[in-house]
């Protein structure tokens, strides 16, 4: 397969990985933003954190793979991002903390102060790093303040609460309001009784703040927003080289890929679609047609923030030549070439013995469940 | 700017986490062996003791996992926040073993660690067997690519420098997969796993024993944990003397300071088991020596030598003065990548480009460097001797004592006598802090004995960090230091409770302190006894 082929399939899959995130470990993200409200007392909560106690592991494994692809397919992104956005990162990383923690320990002591604590570190392990990246993508669509010097040793010159601006701050809404969507709509699958009618009512409020603040975003993106264009020749089969190009910013210019291409104002709509058809089947009580759509959403909410911005991944507001594209943030063509075998042989195994798991533990948890299984479940 | 404090900071703070992370990979590591032995025999046996003893030791298994991955995602992390020059020099080879690692380790392990402890009233126990030795393979592999990543520190193969894309990038995947130095890390570091899991049941095990209660129990875990910990220990030490035996110059370095050598010896060089290393002086003020037993370790012959820490500086000098020109024809290849002669310059001294870096340490022009400078840069290229002296031999020493514990533990297993012997039980027992400390020097030693290099010979530490300022790192150094801390107290609280309480925990009536209190068996682990 040629280089730029390559480097195009990755940008597909690194996208892959972070919709595969946001469906896995955005159900159980979502069920921690919403434990402490439709739980209410020790059982139901319980109940509720059960239906993820067997999964919310494998799940967080789709975001520590989306981190270890970045790394070796875009290493200048992960060095950059990462170190630029040192405390949003440090944020989301101390919230997700209380995730493995949470889970585990909460239920293995019978105080009630203990056990709501940790209900509450469950609530910022799931709150918290869905509105950082949505904060994050929000920057990324903005551009960020970064250089790079002839050694191609980045230097970040903005501050943490620079990132914490309007704009970014709707993304990180658009985000929340997806993962927890998306979570309500899981749990409607799993739960009876008071808690399923919590829940449902929670996507009734999640699904349409996502429609409404994505609608936002995208007016915002459209009409206030200077997109990025390259403005110089550049080789997509070439040596990876940032600093090659020259790169100007453009009113409008996010909008460039949807004159260009087709297909691209599909992503979008099938966003859009989704979330309305989620909270329909949300309303009419269908839950795994609800699932599905929200699932849906997410893909189509990340992929319009990808597609918008094509082939940018990381524009630099202070230094435009020193802009991340999927054409020059990219690793060796072997180094591509090998990491895709390795997804070609691995992904289809883990979305086997991972929909194998959900079968096996599928079914509604109940509050009875867990009086009868007071030691072993969570 | 990089500033020392910079650099100093990040290492610190990559130090602490790391050396923290791996207080519970290894009980991770070896303990779901230990359950995959326990649940075959329940298998084979369909005597529910055995299950008990699973779901028992699983729910310790559960509590020092969840900080295993709790603090896991701190170091993928960190590459990015602290080391992003690190990061993009390296990423093309660093990252793919580590994407891997999610892709085929990481997933099957924490996918299959669900059903693991949810997954007993819904699959027949064949089934829920496969589960768990899937997830202790998972949780084995992961540290496969993970030491095929560090491996890669040490010893850096299958690769070559692009100036180009200013970054090493892959040359020979398989390479870098089949690296000794990273297949005799792998073996020597899930053993050593292996022993800690095993202390870690024989020692609990040994509490109850003392106690006197749950002895049924506590027996059967006594057995399979000196049996599996006699041949763990036994591979630990072997495979350990394999990690010594290598031709990579890092370990030469490595060795020459671990041992204290700072002269070339004729071979077979002596053991240096007691010394007192003085570093100004380039000579020990006192040492006691095994004669021949370190060249036969180190080299597999009797005529091989080993170099000296003085013979090793000066030929990094030379490499330094060499790799000064690498640095300059790099610069200017970097603004006009069509300059020919540089190229040609550039091409003639690139083995030594690394050693050239070593100089930005001390000059941002190394073509203007001072032979002060140099010769600075030539003491760098050494660990500091004392530390690693005494690390490394505190390890061994930890080392046989494990293998004469368990040595014994089995002896008296096959005996049957072991109930009887309190000392043993009470060694046991004190003894299961014991590898954890082993296995956090031997990380020192690794790591540290790399030093001045992140990649060995390749990437100075010095240019590896992110350029931030240091406030940010002291901010996340505090923010750690008190998570992790409270995390420990929090997981110690749990820990001993569990430990404490012991299979009553699991609510099936048959254990200590389940019945009315008076000290006999409770009716149900008689029904269990042979």
């Amino acid at each position: 397969m040629d280089y730029e082929t390559l480097k195009l399939v990755w940008w597909l899959l690194i996208g892959v990985l972070l919709v595969g995130f946001a469906i896995m470990d955005g159900h159980d993200m979502g069920m921690g933003v919403l434990l402490p409200f439709v739980g209410r007392n020790d059982l139901e909560r319980r109940a509720v954190i059960n239906t993820v106690a067997p999964h919310w592991d494998g799940n967080q494994v789709w975001f520590i793979t989306a981190g270890g692809a970045v790394f070796a397919a875009w290493p200048l992104v992960y060095a950059t991002a990462f170190s630029g956005f040192y405390w949003a990162m440090m944020a989301a990383l101390w919230a997700l903390f209380f995730r493995p923690v949470g889970f585990d320990y909460r239920s293995k002591i019978q105080n009630p102060t203990w056990r709501s604590t940790w209900d509450w570190g469950l609530f910022i392990g799931g709150a918290v790093p869905p509105i950082i990246f949505g904060v994050a993508f929000g920057n990324l669509l903005q551009g960020v303040p970064f250089q790079f010097n002839d050694i191609l040793m980045s230097t970040y010159t903005g501050s943490f609460w620079a990132l914490l601006n309007p704009f970014a701050l709707l993304a990180g809404v658009v985000s929340l309001g997806m993962i927890t969507f998306q979570g309500a709509n899981y749990l409607m699958m799993r739960t009876e009784g008071a808690i399923y009618r919590r829940v449902r009512t929670a996507s009734l409020i999640f699904g349409p703040l996502t429609f409404v603040t994505f609608a936002l975003a995208g007016w915002w993106v459209a009409t206030g927003i200077d997109g990025y264009v390259i403005t110089s020749a550049i080789d997509p089969n070439g040596l990876p080289d940032p600093l090659a190009k020259t790169v100007a910013t453009a009113a409008g210019a996010w909008m460039t890929n949807y004159h260009t291409y087709a297909w691209a104002k599909w992503v979008p709509i099938a966003a859009f679609a989704a979330l309305a058809a989620g909270i329909l089947f949300a309303r009419l009580g269908k839950a795994g047609l609800a699932f599905w759509s929200s699932s849906l959403a997410c893909a189509g909410i990340i992929g319009t923030a990808g597609v918008s911005m094509f082939p940018f991944i990381m524009p630099s507001s202070t230094d435009p030549r020193s802009s991340l594209t999927v054409f020059d943030a990219v690793s060796s063509h072997l180094t591509l070439g090998l990491m895709l075998g390795a997804t070609v042989i691995f992904m289809p195994l883990i979305i086997f013995y991972t929909s194998w798991c959900y079968k096996v533990m599928w079914g509604k948890v109940t509050t009875e469940f867990i009086a009868a299984n007071d030691k072993s479940a969570y | 700017m990089l500033t020392e404090e910079l650099v100093d900071l990040s290492r610190l703070q990559f130090a602490v986490t790391a050396l923290y992370h791996f207080l519970f990979v290894p009980l991770t590591l070896g303990l779901a062996f230990i359950l995959v032995i326990m649940e075959l025999t329940y298998v084979i046996t369909d005597r529910p003791i055995y299950k008990d003893m699973v779901r028992f030791w699983g729910k310790l298994f559960g509590i020092n996992f969840a900080l295993g991955v709790t603090t896991g995602i701190t170091m993928e992390f960190q590459f990015g926040t602290n080391w992003a020059y690190y990061s993009h020099y390296v990423g093309d080879i660093f990252g793919a073993p580590l994407a891997i690692e999610g892709l085929m380790a990481f997933f099957l392990e924490s996918t299959f660690i669900g059903l693991f402890f949810f997954g007993w009233d819904r699959l027949n126990k064949w089934k829920h067997f496969m589960v768990t030795v899937l997830m202790a393979v998972g949780s084995n592999l992961s540290a496969l690519w993970i030491l095929i990543a560090n491996g890669w520190m040490q010893d850096p193969v299958g690769a070559t420098f692009s100036f180009v894309t200013m970054r090493m990038e892959m040359s020979d995947f398989w390479a870098i997969v089949f690296n000794p130095t990273a297949q005799a890390k792998f073996v020597h570091t899930v053993s050593a796993g292996y022993v800690t899991a095993s202390l870690f049941v024989l020692g609990i095990s040994s509490y109850y024993l003392l106690k006197g209660r749950d002895l049924d129990f506590a027996r059967r875990s006594f057995r399979i944990a000196a049996g599996f910990g006699f041949a763990s220990a036994l591979s630990v030490i072997v495979l350990g003397d394999e990690s010594g035996y290598t031709v990579s110059e890092s370990q030469k370095t490595k060795m020459a300071a671990i041992e204290a050598m700072w002269e070339t010896e004729p071979a077979p060089a002596a053991f240096t088991v007691f010394a007192v290393p003085n570093e100004k002086a380039e000579r020990n003020d006192y040492q006691l020596q095994i004669p021949y037993a370190l060249g036969l370790i180190g080299t597999r012959s009797l005529t091989k030598t080993m170099p000296g820490i003085k013979e090793i500086k000066a030929r990094n000098h030379e490499r330094i003065e060499n790799g000064i020109h690498a640095v300059v024809a790099l610069e200017q290849l970097r603004r006009n990548h069509d300059d020919k002669t540089a190229l040609a310059q550039f091409d003639a001294h690139k083995t030594d480009l690394g050693f050239g870096l070593l100089l930005k340490k001390y000059i941002v022009d190394v073509s203007q460097a001072t032979p002060e400078m140099i010769q600075q840069a030539v003491d760098d290229t050494i660990p500091r001797v004392a530390p690693l002296f005494w690390s490394f031999r505190i390890m061994v020493a930890l080392g046989f004592l494990f293998l004469a514990l368990f040595t014994l533990a089995l002896f008296y297993s096959i005996k049957g006598t072991f109930i009887e012997k309190k000392w043993l039980l009470r060694w046991a027992l004190w003894f299961i802090p014991m590898p954890w400390v082993a296995a956090e020097l031997g990380w020192v030693v690794a790591e540290y004995g790399r030093q001045p290099w992140t990649i060995y010979g390749v990437l100075p530490t010095h240019i590896s960090v992110s350029n931030i300022s240091v406030g940010n790192i002291y901010g996340s150094l505090a923010g750690f230091i008190g998570f992790y801390t409270v995390l420990l107290v929090v997981e110690m609280v749990l820990m001993t409770k569990y430990a404490r309480q012991g299979p009553a925990s699991l609510g099936t009536g048959k254990y200590h302190g389940e019945k009315a209190a008076g000290g006999a068996l409770p009716a149900g682990a008689m029904a269990d006894k042979i």
